[in-house]
C-alpha cells in the first residue's frame, strides 16, 4: 500500500477532515448515535443576523420575491372552483454566481479567510462550485473545485460542462473526474496536499448560510403581504436547502409555514454508474441524492452532516423530468423569467400543490437558478435524444428515467407523487441501527435523538426498531 | 515527433487516477470495468508535445504532471436544436388562459 493509495488516504479521512474544516466533531457526540446538533450549529458563532451581515459584504442575498400571477391564473384554469393558491418565487438567480448556493459558500469562504487558510476546496459538480469560486475570487483566496464531469467515453454532462466553465471564469482550478465515488479520495488528496479549507456543502457554515434565505423570505412576505406563507417548497437533494430554509423561516417568525421537499424522480438510475451518468437529465435536486441523504444524512463528506432534512420536511414529493422542463418553459413564456431547470423542480411541485389549496393561500418556491448553454432543457433533451432516450409529449406518469422523458401536453397533467414519509423514517432508522456494533444498545439519549431526527415519538421509534431487529414489545 | 507546444500555453492534462482493478470496493459493475480518469487545465511549465508527459501550473498555483491531452481546450457545451415538445408549450397555455378570459 503506497502512501497515497486509495486505502491509505481513506484511512486518514478523519484526520484530513478535522484539519480542513477546523471542527472537532467528536466533542458533540452524546450517545452511540446521538450528537448535539444545536450546539454544533451555535458553536460556529453565527446566528441568522450575523450570517446576513457577512453575506451583505459580498452582495449575497436580498433577492426579490416575485409573485407569479400568470402562472397562478393558469393553475386556477385547471383547479376546482375556489382552489388555486397564489404562487411566489424567491429569485435566487439574482445572487452573484446565479444561485442560492452563494449563501452556502459565503460563510465557509469568510471563515477560511478569517482563519488564515490560503484557499478553499469543494467537491461539487453543481452550482455550489461556481458559488465557492465566486466568493473565493472576492475574498482573494485560491480555489479548487473537484467535479464528477464526464463518462468513460469522455462525454461531459452539459450542465456540469457549464459549471466547469463558470468555475474557471472565476479563476478556480477545476479537477474534472470520470464517474465514481472515488471522487472523495481525490478530494481528500487535494485537501491533504494543499491544506485548504474544506468548503463542504454539509458543514454548519453551509447550512447556516441558507438560513438567511428562509429568514428573508419570511420577512419579505410579512412586509409585502402582511402574512407568512402557508407552504414553502424547496428543491431537495443533499438536504441543506430544506434544512436551512426551514430553520430560517422559524427564525423569521414563520413558525406555521409548512415546508415541503420536492425532488425529480430518477428512480432506477444508479448514481455511481458510468452508463447511467449521462442518462440523467438532471444533475441535482433529484431522488438519487435526496433519498439516500434523507435516510442517511451522515453519508456526507464531513463526519456529521448539518443538513438533516427529515427533521424539517412536512411533506416530500417527486415530479418527473418532463414536468420540470414543461414548467421551465412555462416560467419563461408566462412570467418572462428564463431560469435553470434544477431550481424549477419545486416550481413544478408548486404548480400541482397550489391546485389542492384555496385561492387565498400562498405557496412560495424558495429558489431559482441562472440558465445558459449546457444548463438548459434544450441541452439536456438533445443529449438524451443522442443517447437513445425517447422524448415525447404525453402523460408524464408514463415516463421512465433513462429511457423515456414525457413532456406534458396540458397543464392538468402536472402532478406530484407523494413520498411515504413513514417509509422514509423506517429506512432512516434501519440505516441508523445498521451502524451499531454487535452488542451495542441504544441509550435514552439516542432514542431522544432518533425521535428528533424522524419527528415521531420515542415510543414509535422504539416500536419500529423492535420490528426491524425482530424483537417484540 | 509532434511539434512542441510553447511554455505558458493554456492546456489540459489527463491522468488515470485509479486503474480499473484499484477502484473502490462498492461500485456498480459497469463503473468497475473502467479506470477513474482526471482532466485538469493549467499553463504549461515547459514546452511539451501532445500525448506526452507535461507539467502544468494550475490557476490555484499547483504544479501537476500528466499526459498533455489538449491545447487551449474549447468549451463546446451549447443549446442544440429546439425541441418541438417545448416550443409548442407557450402557444397552448396562452390559448387556455385566453379561453378562460385571463388574457387578451
Amino acid at each position: 500500500m503506497t502512501q497515497d493509495s486509495y486505502a491509505a488516504i481513506m484511512a486518514q479521512r478523519a484526520e484530513i477532515m478535522r484539519a480542513s474544516v477546523g471542527i472537532d466533531y467528536e466533542k458533540y457526540t452524546t450517545g452511540l448515535l446521538a450528537f448535539d446538533y444545536e450546539r454544533l450549529m451555535s458553536d460556529t458563532g453565527y446566528d441568522v443576523e450575523t450570517a446576513w451581515a457577512v453575506q451583505k459584504m459580498t452582495s449575497v442575498g436580498n433577492t426579490p420575491l416575485v409573485e407569479l400571477k400568470n402562472i397562478t391564473q393558469l393553475v386556477r384554469c385547471v383547479s376546482r372552483p375556489g382552489k388555486g393558491a397564489r404562487i411566489f418565487v424567491k429569485d435566487e438567480a439574482a445572487n452573484p454566481s446565479g444561485s442560492f448556493k452563494d449563501r452556502r459558500a459565503s460563510l465557509s469562504v469568510h471563515e477560511a479567510k478569517k482563519r488564515g487558510y490560503q484557499g478553499v476546496a469543494a467537491a461539487t459538480s453543481g452550482n455550489y462550485g461556481a458559488a465557492v469560486a465566486s466568493q473565493a475570487a472576492k475574498e482573494g483566496l485560491r480555489c479548487i473545485i473537484v467535479q464528477e464531469a464526464f463518462d468513460s467515453k469522455g462525454v461531459a454532462q452539459p450542465e456540469i460542462a457549464e459549471k466547469t466553465r463558470a468555475c474557471e471564469a472565476y479563476g478556480a482550478e477545476v479537477i474534472r473526474l470520470s464517474v465514481g465515488p472515488e471522487l472523495f479520495y481525490v478530494f481528500l488528496r487535494v485537501l491533504q496536499e494543499t491544506g485548504y479549507f474544506n468548503a463542504s456543502l454539509y458543514t454548519p457554515y453551509s447550512v447556516l448560510g441558507i438560513e438567511t434565505l428562509g429568514y428573508e423570505l419570511a420577512l419579505q412576505m410579512q412586509e409585502q403581504r402582511g402574512i407568512f406563507p402557508d407552504v414553502v417548497i424547496a428543491t431537495h437533494a443533499g438536504g441543506g436547502n430544506v434544512t436551512g430554509t426551514a430553520r430560517g423561516l422559524r427564525k423569521g417568525g414563520a413558525v406555521g409555514s409548512q415546508v415541503f421537499a420536492a425532488s425529480v424522480d430518477l428512480s432506477g438510475l444508479h448514481m455511481a454508474s458510468d452508463y447511467d451518468f449521462n442518462r440523467k437529465s438532471f444533475t441535482t435536486g433529484h431522488t438519487g441524492f435526496s433519498m439516500p441523504f434523507t435516510t442517511c444524512p451522515d453519508r456526507a463528506d464531513v463526519p456529521r452532516n448539518a443538513a438533516r432534512a427529515l427533521r424539517y420536511m412536512d411533506r416530500f414529493v417527486t415530479v418527473t423530468q418532463g414536468e420540470v422542463f414543461y414548467i421551465t418553459q412555462m416560467l419563461a413564456e408566462l412570467e418572462g423569467l428564463e431560469r435553470g431547470p434544477a431550481g424549477n423542480t419545486s416550481l413544478a411541485a408548486a404548480f400541482a400543490i397550489a391546485q389542492e389549496l384555496d385561492e387565498e393561500k400562498t405557496v412560495v418556491v424558495q429558489e431559482t437558478e441562472y440558465t445558459g448553454a449546457g444548463k438548459h432543457p434544450l441541452a439536456q433533451l438533445n443529449l438524451a435524444k443522442r443517447l437513445g432516450i425517447e422524448v415525447k409529449g404525453g402523460d408524464p406518469r408514463d415516463s421512465k428515467p433513462g429511457q423515456c422523458i414525457i413532456i406534458p401536453e396540458h397543464p392538468s397533467q402536472v402532478a406530484v407523487i407523494n413520498v411515504d414519509l413513514e417509509h422514509v423514517r423506517r429506512s432512516y432508522l434501519q440505516n441508523a441501527i445498521k451502524s451499531l456494533k454487535e452488542g451495542e444498545s441504544l441509550s435514552k439519549i439516542d432514542l431522544a435523538f432518533l425521535s428528533e431526527e424522524t419527528r415521531i415519538s420515542q415510543t414509535h421509534v422504539q416500536e419500529i426498531i423492535n420490528e426491524l431487529t425482530g424483537k417484540t414489545g | 515527433m509532434t511539434a512542441l507546444i510553447e511554455k505558458g500555453t493554456w492546456v489540459e492534462i489527463h491522468n488515470v487516477v485509479l486503474q480499473a482493478n484499484e477502484r473502490a470496493p462498492k461500485i456498480p459493475d459497469d463503473t468497475r470495468l473502467v479506470p477513474l480518469e482526471m482532466r485538469v487545465k493549467g499553463f504549461l511549465v515547459a514546452p511539451a508535445s501532445i500525448d506526452e508527459d507535461a507539467e502544468i501550473e494550475t490557476p490555484s498555483g499547483r504544479r501537476l504532471r500528466g499526459k498533455l491531452s489538449e491545447v487551449n481546450p474549447p468549451y463546446t457545451h451549447s443549446f442544440g436544436f429546439p425541441i418541438p415538445e417545448l416550443s409548442t408549450i407557450g402557444k397552448s397555455i396562452r390559448a387556455l388562459l385566453r379561453e378562460k378570459g385571463q388574457i387578451q
